[in-house]
């Protein structure tokens, strides 16, 4: 757990970029900070790894304060994504993900041993392996960053917009990648982003900070979109909240009633629909599919593939209703 | 030219022999000093134009004169080598202090910021990290330095001092044009062996700069 114990930053010059923050980001959960540009986002992270000593307050780590620990020590045990990638330009990607190993006195077949695995978890192949950081694409630079982050298995991660760089198909692709690895990790990770959407379709947690440092909302993302605290929250949240929050929201228990007058294969399978939904899929899914069908309903299929039932335009709706009571 | 090279090998060999040591060991002196230099001026903000000033008004001043005036001020005979040494040392730092200053400030913060945040200490990162990265700027400045130095030996023969200089007065005292000629040759082939020799370290050491 990485607790803000009302901490301050003020820059020399008078800009307060962080507001008496308290904040708890718990064990094993991916926590995002986001808000505008310049509320302090990047400063409240540095000032987790002491590249930024606070003003006043204090930071720690599982309840010990960052600030009485080894500076090198306590940052070789945290992981570390910014941007850009950042990676040592004069060196390959091999030797930029035994970084971290190396500093931390494993020889350096053993870290290159373990690289290569690492390379492979992130999604590249062992031919980018003798590459310097030049000959990658942006998307690659940032694999490799995250395979750098992680290559002493530290405990917490640090990512300061670590997708942002990117286009948006690569950026969708490596969200997804990111959430499968994180499952698998279970790290403790604060990241960074101004990308509300970011935020939500990642985080486990958000905190919402405004301008001047302050914290304007922690919550979860279904609560953010449900609840928000005020109306700086609403707008940055932005428009479509009730449909974006439909993506917390399972199809499980949508009731359906028996196929119909849908064309079938002979396994069952519906045949000409622009899609089907299943019970694990979002009522956000569901929605999508009765507004863009032609006939206004949804069809759901069982694990085979074998239409199981259907849903209209009012029963949907009907269903939402019923929720709210 | 040949024939001239055959009847004073010795002679030739010796000044050459001369020449390279009267060129490289300010070299070597030069960058040991430049490399701390550099760092300063860099670490201390405030050090780089004092610094950078003062090297190019060192750089301009003349060798002859410095040849001339150093025995003046450190004491030692007026025909001895330690002059060309301690000369061609100032001139080497006043280039190469600037050179590792602008290697190291090629250096991409956002690079040297992560190196820290994945937990370098100051001074392995300065070896592990930001050096190598100004290594191709540091190594341009070196081939610079090199060279001018090779060329800057002949100028301390003028005033006596050895090297292959020595076979440029020794042709004009005796009216013959052998002497120049082959000490003409040998020095512009030792700048350009020494500056191939630099060039091809250079490619060995920073395969990173070819790979874009
Ligand atoms: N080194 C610095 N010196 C002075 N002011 C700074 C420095 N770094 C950031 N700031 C200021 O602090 C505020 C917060 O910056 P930052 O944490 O980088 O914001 P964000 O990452 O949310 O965009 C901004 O107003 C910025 O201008
Ligand atoms: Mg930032």
């Amino acid at each position: 757990m990485i607790t803000f114990e009302d901490v301050v930053k003020v820059y020399r010059g008078g800009a307060t970029a962080v507001d008496h923050l308290s904040l708890e980001l718990p064990t094993g959960k991916l926590t995002v900070l986001v808000g505008p540009s310049g509320c302090g986002k990047t400063t409240s992270l540095r000032m987790i790894n002491r590249m930024i000593a606070p003003t006043s307050g204090r930071i720690l780590i599982d309840g010990k304060d960052v600030a009485e620990q080894d500076e090198a020590l306590l940052r070789r045990s945290i992981g570390y994504v910014i941007q850009h990638a950042g990676l040592f330009p004069h060196r390959t990607v091999l030797d930029n993900v035994a970084t971290v190993p190396v500093l931390l006195g494993k020889t350096r077949r053993e870290a290159r041993n373990a690289a290569y695995e690492l390379l492979e978890r992130v999604g590249l192949s062992a031919d980018f392996a003798k590459r310097y950081p030049a000959q990658l694409s942006g998307g690659q630079q940032q694999r490799v960053g995250v395979a750098r982050a992680l290559a002493a298995d530290p405990p917490i991660m640090l990512m300061d917009e670590p997708f942002s760089a990117v286009d948006p198909v690569v950026r969708a692709q490596l969200h997804t990648e990111f959430l499968r690895l994180q499952q698998d990790l279970g790290k403790t990770i604060a990241m960074v982003t101004h990308d509300i959407d970011e935020a939500i379709k990642l985080g486990d947690h958000v905190a919402v900070l405004r301008t001047g440092g302050r914290l304007a909302q922690f919550a979860t993302p279904r609560e953010l979109l449900a609840n928000p605290a005020d109306d700086f929250v609403a707008s940055f949240v932005g428009r479509d909240r009730g449909l974006r929050s439909l993506s917390f929201d399972s199809a499980a228990e949508l009731p359906v009633r028996p196929v119909d007058g849908i064309e079938l294969d002979e396994a069952g399978r519906p045949l000409g629909l622009p899609g089907v939904f299943t019970k694990g899929d979002s009522l956000r899914v569901v929605t999508d599919l009765v507004i863009s069908s032609p006939g206004g309903i949804a069809v759901r299929v069982g694990p085979d593939g074998a239409a199981d039932g259907q849903v209209s335009h009012h029963e949907l709706a009907d269903y939402l209703a019923s929720r709210r009571r | 030219m040949i024939e001239y090279l055959r009847n004073n090998s010795e002679i030739v060999w010796q000044a050459l022999q001369e020449h390279l040591y009267l060129a490289l060991l300010p070299i070597l002196f030069g960058f040991v000093i430049s490399l701390p230099l550099g760092y300063l001026a860099v670490r201390f903000t405030w050090l780089y134009h004092p610094l950078v000033n003062t090297f190019g008004v060192l750089y301009s001043i003349p060798s002859l004169a410095l040849f001339v005036f150093l025995p003046v001020i450190l004491g030692t005979k007026v025909l001895s080598p330690i002059n060309v040494v301690v000369a061609l040392t100032i001139y080497t730092v006043a280039l190469l202090a600037r050179t590792v200053a602008d290697g190291l400030r090629s250096v991409d913060p956002v690079v040297a910021q992560a190196a820290t945040a994945m937990g370098y200490r100051r001074t392995r990162r300065l070896i592990d990290v930001e050096l190598p990265i100004a290594l191709p700027v540091i190594l341009a400045g070196l081939r610079v330095a090199t060279v001018s130095n090779i060329s800057l030996v002949s100028v301390g023969s003028l005033i006596g001092i050895g090297g292959l200089g020595q076979l440029f007065t020794r042709g004009f005292q005796l009216f013959y044009l052998e002497p120049i000629l082959v000490g003409v040759v040998l020095s512009v082939l030792l700048a350009g062996i020494a500056d191939l020799i630099i060039v091809l370290v250079q490619r060995a050491i920073t395969p990173w700069t070819r790979a874009a």
